[in-house]
């Protein structure tokens, strides 16, 4: 069990920078999601915290040690790999067992430790199978049970849900989360899926283009993303943004529309709203022309434009709604609902 | 097949089996030969028929020493060395490829770029090219009739190395990183992963290895003099040259089948394996 | 062409390579370049002294008619070699890729020759053809042609032609049979579909779509039958009668450990070190392309 701190950790492959003074506290069984698009760093920032990925500047510490110059078997990690990494030739069992007989750990409890993750994971009786004849979700659990075997300080995932199905992807993350709370292992997860951040994460920090855009519990990130980025990558469908003007305590949208904002703000903003989060108001100061709508069964998708603009508006009501395509509907956006970014640094501002 | 055309179906069939005749026409002739005694192998036309000889030819060839009038050593000796050099020939130049293959797959240090285009270079000097300056080497080197020299310098190889850096960069990076958490070292990760990953190739490629050693025949040649280091197939070309005085085809034919048959019976057994080795080294 | 994640510093991999590197640098680079070098120079008669003569050697090839009659008998020998031994396994594969029921049986029986060392090729070839006892000077003979390789070059030609041939026709035969194994069927359908008869289909279908195999196996041919068929020449005809059957490779050695040329020997072998370097970038360049089919 160990905290781990990332201290301003850069990293650069010759002339390209992919990341930029990162800062973590991540505390002991602490769960921590690293969520971001392809390419934002996220896997590298992972792999460093590994040791397989040199640290060029800044300093990872796992419990109290910095671990900069230590090699990856010396870190007391665990690792789960995308696509598993199991090695091919061996049995399950020979699998789980691989660290720790390179430790030269004691036969009789080498054994034992394996029989234990094994009932954990219930893979028992794939034991004395190779990889190759097991189902995507059952090498899953193997390379779980590989990682839990060694009873590390710190498991680390990367992008471990990635290769399975769209229904064994939803049951594993509740599996991996309960196994991760039972064990209270420190544990670092890498993923690009929003949702599997958000239900995984005890905290989550969302990274684009090397920097750390945020850092937080899922319902900060959802209630008060800190940039423009946060607050598009976080929720489904995506927070409307509407380009407005600021003046005198008042947010005019393209349409010339006028909301009540922040005070002390002024110049072009970007106004957000979730789709949410905007409520039908026969009287609301939002229009919304619809051109088509999707019917999801719980709620209904309207995709529209706002009246007067071209700026694209979704809009999720609950329930069955029928609307007619080129109908005008009308809309109002509680306060609370409301978010301001600053259009050129995109950074949130605060009413 | 798309469509049923009977007439080209049993065409095709015709087509093979007279192309399967052809090609193996020779041999059949070499068994013929080696199946008679040595008086009939004297008479225009000499058999198309096996006849019942073939167990006697094969004791005294075998057993004896050769042709009368020759100094080859018995045919059991120059099939042992055979035998020496192409396991020699194969074992080494798989370990050897192996073992350069990862350091320049899996190792980054100065002068591997200078080491992959030193073992390319390798690819453009065949033993036919540089025949009398590798045979001084061997000469000054004091290995002329052994062993040693008879494989040694055919043992590099820069086929043999881009297959295993091909199989090496086809196995995924995880494998390294996920061995060096469990916290492999080099060697161990070389024995126990890279290894067992690798066999069907180290496999095929012994396959085509072994009949590439054991059908030298320039080097051998050049390298011994001494008539017990000679290969079974330098002998042949001996035997022939006593033939124009003394003719004993049918112990030559006998010869000619002891030397083929190991090769013949090893792609036929490992069929599947050849066909790998010999798709995947591209030669 | 590298991992992305390598083992820490050490003097493992020069450990690794080190065998390799020796033997390259004793038997291969250290011996080319003294071929180079020597390529350079010439003895006198009794080995007593050398000159430094720059390109002497090479403008004696140059200007010699027999080197060059033997530069055109080797192309002639080569492309004789791999246009019989290429012809015979295309329409064997062509034939075989057509039958299911015995394709793989019909493949084991035409692959084994590629086991025959050439040698021993030649020394079969040459009983089949000996002008005494061969069953096709026989054969011809009641027709009567009149076979003898020891005396007439051209038919010693076509002997060796013949031999290294056969050997060859397995190699080429495995190639084109999984070149035209890897053309996906709905090709094939689609040509029948569009009312081509299996001939040709084959010739205008299947044929250009191996293309990519047939110019490999040329390359590969090439350098077979420019380097390998030493054995068949030294068994069947020693380079002769009147030097009909001398090609490039057995030219080099016949110099340097019969005539004792060193530099005229190292000349040649300088010249040949360049065709495969040749052959070898064609190749590599070839086999970039091939990837991608």
């Amino acid at each position: 069990m160990a905290e781990i701190k990332l201290d301003s950790l850069t990293k650069t492959y010759g002339p390209t920078q992919v990341l930029y003074h990162v800062h973590a506290d991540i505390e002991d069984g602490e769960f921590v999601v690293i969520v971001g698009p392809s390419g934002c760093g996220k896997s590298t920032l992972l792999r460093m915290i590994a040791g397989l990925e040199s640290i060029t500047t800044g300093e990872v510490s796992i419990g109290d040690k910095v671990v900069n110059g230590l090699e990856p078997a010396d870190r007391d990690i665990a690792m789960v790999f995308q696509n598993y990494a199991l090695y091919p030739h061996m049995s399950v069992r020979q699998n789980m067992a691989y660290g720790l007989k390179i430790r030269k750990q004691p036969k009789a409890e080498i054994e034992r430790r394996v029989q234990e993750a094994a009932d954990i994971l219930e893979i028992g009786q794939y034991l004395d199978r190779k990889p190759r004849q097991l189902s995507g979700g059952q090498r899953q659990r193997v390379a779980m049970g590989r990682a839990i075997v060694r009873d590390p300080q710190v498991f680390l995932f990367d992008e471990p849900l990635s290769n399975l199905d769209a229904k064994l992807r939803v049951q594993m993350r509740l599996e991996i989360r309960k196994l991760q709370k039972r064990l209270g292992v420190t544990s670092i997860f890498v993923t690009h899926d929003q949702v599997e951040a958000m239900t995984l994460g005890d905290r989550l920090m969302v990274l684009n283009a090397g920097y750390v855009e945020q850092f937080g519990t899922p319902i900060e990130l959802y209630d008060r993303p800190a940039t423009i980025f946060v607050a598009g990558f976080i929720g489904s469908p995506a927070m409307n943004f509407l380009p407005a003007t600021a003046a005198n305590g008042t947010v005019t949208l393209g349409n010339g529309v006028s909301l009540p904002g922040a005070d002390g703000v002024s110049g072009p903003v970007t106004f957000g709203i979730r789709p949410e989060h905007l409520v039908p108001d026969d009287t609301g100061p939002i229009r919304v022309c619809v051109q088509l709508f999707e019917a999801l069964g719980a709620n209904t998708l309207l995709h529209g434009v706002l009246e007067g603009t071209e700026t694209a508006v979704v809009v999720s009501l609950p329930g069955h709604v029928t609307l007619e395509p080129g109908e005008t509907r009308s809309f109002s956006a509680p306060p609370a609902a409301q978010h301001l970014f600053d259009s050129d640094s995109g950074a949130r501002i605060e009413p | 097949m798309v469509e049923n055309r009977p007439f080209v179906t049993i065409l095709a069939h015709l087509v093979l089996i007279f192309g399967v005749a052809l090609v193996a026409l020779p041999v059949w002739i070499t068994f013929v030969g080696a199946s008679h005694d040595g008086a009939r192998m004297l008479q225009a036309p000499i058999p198309m028929w096996p006849g019942d000889q073939f167990f006697v030819n094969l004791r005294q060839t075998f057993l004896g020493n050769g042709l009368d009038g020759t100094r080859t050593a018995p045919v059991w000796m120059m099939m042992f060395n055979s035998l020496v050099m192409a396991m020699m020939i194969a074992v080494g130049k798989i370990a050897i490829s192996l073992l350069s293959a990862y350091a320049i797959v899996y190792f980054k240090f100065p002068f591997r770029m200078g080491v992959f285009w030193m073992i390319f270079i390798t690819l453009m000097l065949p033993v036919e090219v540089r025949i009398l300056p590798t045979f001084e080497v061997i000469a000054d080197l004091g290995m002329l009739n052994s062993y040693w020299g008879l494989t040694v310098p055919l043992i590099a190889s820069a086929t043999a190395t881009f297959m295993f850096r091909q199989v090496f960069l086809t196995i995924p990076d995880e494998m390294l990183e996920s061995a060096r958490i469990d916290g492999a070292g080099p060697m161990r990760f070389f024995w126990d992963i890279l290894l067992p990953l690798s066999r069907t190739n180290i496999a095929a490629l012994f396959v085509i290895l072994f009949i590439y050693g054991w059908n030298q025949y320039l080097w051998p040649l050049l390298i011994t003099t001494d008539a017990n280091m000679m290969t079974i197939v330098v002998s042949i070309k001996q035997m022939l040259e006593a033939s124009e005085q003394t003719p004993q085809w049918n112990i030559i034919m006998m010869t000619a089948l002891l030397a083929m048959v190991p090769p013949i019976i090893v792609v036929i057994a490992m069929q599947r394996l050849f066909v790998k080795g010999l798709t995947e080294t591209d030669k | 062409m590298l991992k992305r994640v390598h083992f820490p510093p050490s003097l493992l991999p020069y450990l690794l390579v080190a065998p390799q590197v020796i033997i390259t640098v004793v038997f291969f680079i250290w011996p080319a370049s003294q071929a180079v070098y020597q390529s350079f120079l010439v003895e006198d008669a009794f080995g007593l002294s050398t000159e430094f003569v720059w390109f002497e050697n090479f403008t004696y090839l140059w200007n010699s008619r027999q080197y060059l009659d033997t530069f055109g008998r080797t192309i002639y020998f080569s492309a004789a070699v791999a246009f019989l031994s290429m012809s015979f396994a295309l329409i064997l594969a062509g034939f075989a890729d057509r039958v299911i029921r015995g394709s793989t049986i019909y493949r084991t029986l035409l692959i084994w020759p590629y086991a025959v060392a050439p040698v021993l090729a030649g020394a079969l070839w040459l009983f089949m053809f000996n002008p005494t006892l061969g069953i096709i000077p026989f054969m011809l003979d009641n027709v009567g042609y009149d076979w003898n390789h020891y005396l007439n070059g051209n038919q010693a030609m076509c002997l060796v032609i013949i031999a290294a041939a056969w050997k060859q026709v397995a190699y080429n035969f495995l190639f084109y049979l999984a070149a035209m194994q890897s053309i996906p069927k709905s090709i094939i359908e689609a040509a029948a579909i569009d009312g081509a008869g299996p001939f040709r289909r084959f010739a205008t279908v299947i044929f250009p779509l191996i293309s990519p195999t047939t110019f490999f196996l040329l390359v590969v041919n090439a350098v077979y039958a420019f380097f390998e068929t030493f054995g068949i020449i030294h068994a069947v005809t020693q380079g002769g009668p009147a030097n009909a059957t001398t090609t490039l490779v057995y030219k080099v050695y016949n110099d340097g450990f019969i005539g004792l040329d060193l530099g005229g020997s190292a000349a040649q072998s300088v010249i040949l070190m360049i065709l495969v370097i040749a052959m070898t970038v064609v190749q590599f360049r070839f086999i970039e392309k091939r990837v991608q089919y």
